[in-house]
């Protein structure tokens, strides 16, 4: 995951001050395999419990966060994730980063659009993920790569 | 290979998915499903999902292809056992798992099929 690594510290400057929250405990997966998604929501259930989230929240950022890691591995053509417990000093979350090197894309209004796909699928990844999350964010640079920023809060 | 084992009982076929569903696992269920249909002339299907605790869109997909082909092959699906906060995420996703057949449990789910347990 050395390419994905650099590549999230390319876009680290533009998403990841998290509009000031501390980051803890950052962990980087890799994600190639649909084994390495099952991994992923695993870890981030595991830090939505740790937080407190409510079982629906629960739900919401591991299905958000496996439409988000198919993306990266069938759009991006593999790349990683990385895991952050974030606080702002009213509340905790957890804040996932999708990162690839892959062709990036064209037209993010297009991507963001239910029921847009190029590759086959049902195109909800993307617009479904924005609902499911309280924070999003994208950095797309055409033959550079895409990160995905997502934050749920503990409310 | 990894695969979900689909039980018979008369003209039913029965699946549980109690392992952590990834993509692949999910397209072998579905071939597995409409070949097991047409072999044992089958004429239901009750997928019990109770022990899912995320059903994305791949998986969502899944189903409703299953539930298509089911019916192209004269017979019919239920989803079973859905967890409240599964179903709020789906709904939220923009997911509405049109044409498939829901129950919230087994017993339920057999009575749709027209199957009484007792």
């Amino acid at each position: 995951m050395n390419a994905a690594t650099e590549s999230a510290v390319k876009f680290d400057s533009v998403l990841l001050d998290w509009k000031g929250a501390f980051r803890l405990d950052r962990l980087s997966l890799p994600l190639r395999s649909d084994e390495d998604v099952v991994a992923l929501r695993r870890h981030v259930r595991e830090r939505a419990v740790g937080i407190g989230l409510s079982l629906v929240d629960q739900t919401k950022l591991i299905t958000a966060a496996s439409e988000l890691a198919r993306n990266t591995i069938k759009y991006g053509g593999g790349g990683g994730a990385h895991l952050d417990k974030l606080a702002d000093g009213f509340r905790n979350g957890v804040g996932l980063v999708f990162v690839d090197d892959g062709p990036g894309i064209p037209d993010l209004d297009l991507a963001l659009r239910d029921g847009y796909t190029t590759g086959g699928g049902l195109g909800l990844g993307l617009g479904g993920s924005k609902r499911l999350v309280d924070e999003f964010d994208i950095d797309t640079r055409p033959g550079e790569g895409t990160a995905i920023a997502v934050v749920k809060w503990k409310r | 290979m990894e695969r979900i084992p689909i039980l018979r009982m008369g003209d039913l076929l029965l699946v549980t998915i109690q392992v952590d569903m990834h993509d692949r696992l999910a397209m072998t269920l579905q071939d597995d499903l409409t070949e097991r249909i047409v072999r044992d002339s089958a004429k239901g299907v009750l997928i019990d999902i109770s022990a899912l605790d995320l059903v994305d869109s791949f998986i969502g997909r899944m189903i409703s292809n299953t539930a298509a082909m089911a019916r192209v092959l004269d017979a019919q699906t239920v989803v079973v056992g859905m967890q409240p906060a599964v179903a709020i995420t789906l709904v939220e996703l923009g997911l509405t798992l049109h044409g498939v057949k829901t129950a919230l449990n087994v017993e339920k789910g057999m009575a749709l099929l027209g199957k009484n347990l007792n």
